[in-house]
């Protein structure tokens, strides 16, 4: 692979790029699902291909192919020098990149059982026996099940000197039961919505997840869920579980920090950023309790952010993102970095395959467990009144990351610290800053869950990204419930 | 480009490789660039090119799939393989049908699937054949010629004193389709893209177009209309949320209306996920709203055949507001035909709408077109006539919060403007909706002529602008 890299940084040197990287990437996965008791859909695919990035009279080009023979990888580095040249027809300034130590490596996601060796037959009997639980609950309509697995395999060669071979494994895993009756639909997710659980681990998730056994409780809360009452409008303490804070997270800080957003470079399609560059290390963020990383080294866990080197080269960093409430830091490549006074990048730039250019992404961007201990239903106990939510069900926010709206697949309403009753469609909305600032509790270590979200997208043409997010169950004082159904 | 000729070969190497009853292969990809701008500079510039083969194979009521995008033999034979031993450890699906024929897969009918046969852009009419979307000038455009079109955007924002970002994308694409029982389909076609932002200090503009001739496509008047926008809505006021009699334009329309057509599936009512179940044949909109599936219309993309190979029809989806057809695959229909909705879903058939198999979704409508009323208005009508509403150009990260009302939410992007007495009075801060969809299109006012839209949250369709009474905000952002 070095030697197809090497015909790509010769030819893009030779016709005048100041810089060249090229990555070959070996993608393959296998995706499985069932519905109603039959197999929804079952297929492997594999894509491999290589990409040639380059600058040249101060503005990029890149180029990629699926065609590895020395003609087409000489062609394309040829096609991405003149790319570069035709954007410098059109730029203000000259694009400098932060300095970065070349390296040579070799880095492969943790993993106790390469999901590719269990069987297909194993993979559909777990399926269906979940399936079978779910509608073993009278009142179940549809269920949904679904096993994902990827494997990523890239060499990263630059004319700086790096040579990195990583190689990534992540898995997915989950359910939803659907209850439709009268004119509703309802409907619970296992471990949360929208393909369950994922993190770069083996097999081993899939294990660790207990799939079959929940898959009774999600049904039966599904078919619950018509007899609840409607989540109240108003102002109330909001509970919120891990994984909708997970989201929660995601939309309201993970985006808002990119610093490609902030310096308007997505504002055609993402979007821009609140956070304008002022605001580093001069907004209280959150309140004192909150304490945001964005952290892609091992240590952090298996999230989907999780990874040795990122597609620029750089190794994988930790980067305060808020500090006992104080915004702190920013996601940062080789390109952006000075722009924040920075001197090295952040290592968040993450291609979605060969065939896309690689980009600012979130890593694993969690927020800090509580130091004290506190558990889920220790918080409860400790609630006069409010609503927890539970599972995302819904979710939107502007294209400044200010105001947003969530809605979960059920609620209960505490009262007294205790679980009162079962309400249904919960949703609250807020504006980010006053939202973080209403934090007064966090669950422990304990109660913490590195969530994997898979399909962020970003970009044009659109790349979709894993992303991490670790959370515990948190208290957020005062907030507005229910305005979704306000007026219909 | 690979051609029809190349992938029928690839064809039959992969139907030599394979033991299977049935083999059928799709087959895409092509070239595609990008030059992307943002605060006038164009930041990110890309090209590829790449094919790939999806190789079905059939035992017997087992089918599964495998893809891959290397074409040499040995890489071929080990696809074939994967998809053999996934197909092999299924279990029995009794719904599965053998492969279709030539003949089946065109409605009995002997259509031209081709998409070689030209007919005249110039009607808006469909035709029964489908006219050619390949464009040499499209498929020519160098990188050069992208920066010169963003120059002349970059032109339009220096001039108004304002910054700019957006994309000029252009791509020659194929799609094909081969199985053993005969069934040949190739379709090739190119497409342009140009998306333009206009940023001014509190205030942005929006426009973005799409066709497969960039003939089509005028990025300085793209360009100046975006540019008015952020200029008229120079600082933004704030007014109250309520419910406002609002005119979207046709990209807002097509960002709130896309959220209804996979309810459109004959699988979503077996799922009974869909919206429509048990209202079938019942007035769910208001009468002023026809809405149509016609892949052939003059203002429409895409390939004329779907997942299976099997033609789509053209099909009256909602007449005068009466939802009277779904859309099937063929195992679909079959299934519906033996289901306890079967007299109340309308005309039961294939309609050439399904997925490539084995999928959950089952199919779906995805050449939108809205019939235009008799007294169609201009925007500039539609704000004439309005006494106190909201103007929208865009929405953005719409989701759905209630299924059955069909309840979703978003925000409104990139031009929000008050209007009072028929005029427009000044730019508004940014609302969020919470706005059902049958109520919305229940509330109808006036319509615009519909033209082919292009957004970023829905497919591209032809649609109109419209006025629509009591549509419900219910916050208002920062900004």
């Amino acid at each position: 692979m070095k030697e197809v890299a090497g015909w790509a940084l010769n030819i893009a040197t030779m016709r005048g790029a100041s810089y060249a990287d090229a990555r070959i990437v070996s993608q393959r996965s296998r995706a499985l699902s069932t519905k109603n008791g039959k197999v929804g859909s079952a297929s492997d695919s594999e894509s491999v291909g290589f990409s040639v990035r380059v600058l040249a009279d101060g503005a990029w080009g890149f180029a990629a192919s699926d065609d590895a023979s020395r003609a087409s990888v000489e062609a394309t580095a040829a096609q991405a020098v003149e790319i570069a040249r035709a954007s410098a027809r059109v730029k203000v300034h000259d694009v400098r990149l932060a300095p970065e130590k070349p390296v040579t490596a070799e880095w492969t996601t943790p993993h106790k059982i390469d999901p590719f060796t269990i069987p297909v037959e194993q993979n559909i009997d777990l399926l269906l026996r979940v399936d079978s639980e779910l509608r073993a609950v009278a009142g179940i309509t549809l269920a949904e099940t679904n096993l994902n697995f990827n494997r990523e395999e890239q060499w990263f060669v630059s004319s700086e000197g790096s040579n990195i071979h990583q190689t990534k494994y992540s898995t997915g895993a989950g359910y939803a039961a659907y209850a439709f009756a009268g004119s509703e639909i309802q409907k619970r997710s296992y471990p949360t919505s929208y393909g369950g659980q994922w993190q770069n681990k083996g097999y081993e998730l899939v294990e660790e997840l207990k799939l079959v056994e929940n898959a009774r409780r999600i049904a039966e809360e599904a078919v619950a869920l018509h007899q609840a009452d409607q989540c109240p409008e108003g102002v109330f303490d909001v509970i919120l579980d891990s994984s909708q804070l997970g989201l929660q997270i995601h939309e309201s800080v993970g985006h808002p920090i990119e610093l490609d957003r902030v310096l308007g470079m997505e504002a055609n399609f993402a979007g821009t950023s609140f956070l304008t560059i002022d605001k580093l290390r001069t907004l209280r963020y959150g309140s004192d309790l909150v304490n945001v990383v964005a952290d892609a080294r091992q240590e952090h866990g298996p999230g989907l952010g999780t990874f040795g080197f990122d597609d620029e080269g750089v190794p994988a960093q930790c980067t305060p993102i808020i500090s006992n409430g104080l915004f702190t830091g920013y996601l940062s490549s080789r390109e952006t970095a000075h722009t924040i006074g920075e001197n090295r990048s952040g290592g968040t730039m993450r291609a979605e395959g060969w065939n896309r250019l690689p980009m600012i992404r979130m890593t694993n961007i969690s927020l800090l467990p509580g130091e004290k201990p506190l558990t889920l239903e220790q918080l409860i106990a400790s609630t006069d009144h409010g609503i927890l939510m539970q599972t995302n069900r819904s979710w939107s926010i502007d294209d400044k990351r200010y105001n947003f709206q969530f809605g979960c697949e059920i609620g209960w309403e505490i009262k007294n610290g205790k679980r009162a009753r079962m309400v249904k469609n919960p949703s609250y909305s807020g504006i980010t800053t006053e939202f973080w600032n209403a934090l007064d509790a966090i669950c422990s270590r304990d109660e913490w869950t590195l969530w994997g979200t898979p399909n962020c997208g970003k970009g044009q043409p659109q790349q979709v990204m894993g992303t991490g997010h670790g959370a515990s169950p948190s208290r957020f004082r005062q907030i507005k419930v229910g305005s979704a159904y306000k007026g219909n | 480009m690979l051609t029809r000729d190349r992938a029928a070969d690839i064809f039959d190497r992969i139907k030599k490789f394979s033991s299977a009853d049935e083999v059928e292969v799709l087959f895409s990809g092509g070239k595609f660039a990008l030059t992307r701008f943002a605060n006038n500079t164009i930041h990110q510039n890309v090209a590829e090119e790449n094919y790939g083969v999806s190789v079905r194979t059939a035992f017997g009521g087992r089918t599964a799939r495998a893809s891959t995008n290397k074409l040499d033999d040995e890489s071929l034979r080990r696809v074939v393989a994967a998809s053999e031993e996934l197909a092999k450890v299924q279990h029995l699906d009794p719904d599965l049908l053998p492969m279709p024929d030539s003949r089946e897969a065109a409605g009995g009918l002997d259509q031209n699937l081709t998409g070689e046969a030209p007919v005249s852009t110039q009607a808006l009419q469909s035709s029964q054949t489908l006219p050619s979307r390949h464009f040499s000038e499209t498929a020519g455009i160098t990188p050069e010629l992208r920066a010169d079109g963003v120059k002349k955007i970059v032109g339009v924002a220096l001039k108004h004193e304002l910054t700019t970002a957006g994309i000029f994308s252009s791509g020659e694409s194929v799609e094909g389709i081969f199985n053993s029982r005969g069934l040949a389909h190739w379709h090739t076609q190119t497409s342009a893209d140009i998306s333009i932002t206009m940023l001014g200090a509190d205030s942005s503009g929006w426009q973005k177009a799409n066709s497969p001739n960039v003939a089509n496509l005028d990025p300085l008047a793209l360009a100046e209309t975006a540019a008015k926008k952020a200029r008229d809505s120079a600082r933004p006021q704030q007014i109250p949320a309520g419910k406002y009699t609002v005119i979207l334009e046709p990209s807002a329309v097509l960002d709130i209306v896309g959220f209804m057509f996979w309810d459109f599936a004959g699988m979503g009512i077996l799922d009974q996920r869909s919206f429509l179940n048990g209202r079938v044949g019942t007035q769910l909109f208001g009468e002023n709203i026809t809405i149509w599936d016609d892949v052939a219309h003059p203002l429409q993309a895409g390939s004329p055949f779907d997942g299976e190979g099997v033609r789509r029809k053209r099909l009256a989806l909602v007449e005068n507001g009466v939802v009277k057809r779904l859309v099937y695959a063929r195992a679909t229909a079959a299934r519906m035909k033996r289901s306890e909705y079967k007299d109340t879903t309308g005309l039961i058939e294939a309609t050439g709408h399904g997925f490539a198999l084995p999928n959950e979704m089952g199919e779906l409508p995805q050449n939108i077109v809205f019939t235009a009323p008799q007294n169609t208005q201009t925007v500039e009508q539609m704000i004439a006539s309005t006494e106190r509403g909201v103007l929208v150009t865009r929405l953005w990260y719409i989701r759905e919060v209630e299924p059955f009302e069909k309840m979703l939410t978003g925000m409104t992007r990139d031009g929000t403007f008050y209007v009072e007495n028929g005029r427009v009075q000044h730019g508004v801060r940014n609302f969020r909706f919470n706005e059902s969809l049958i109520h919305m299109l229940s509330n109808v006012e006036a319509m615009s002529v519909p033209v082919r839209a292009s957004g970023e949250e829905s497919f591209d369709m032809v649609v109109p602008a419209m006025k629509v009474r009591e549509f419900n905000f219910t916050e208002v952002t920062k900004f």
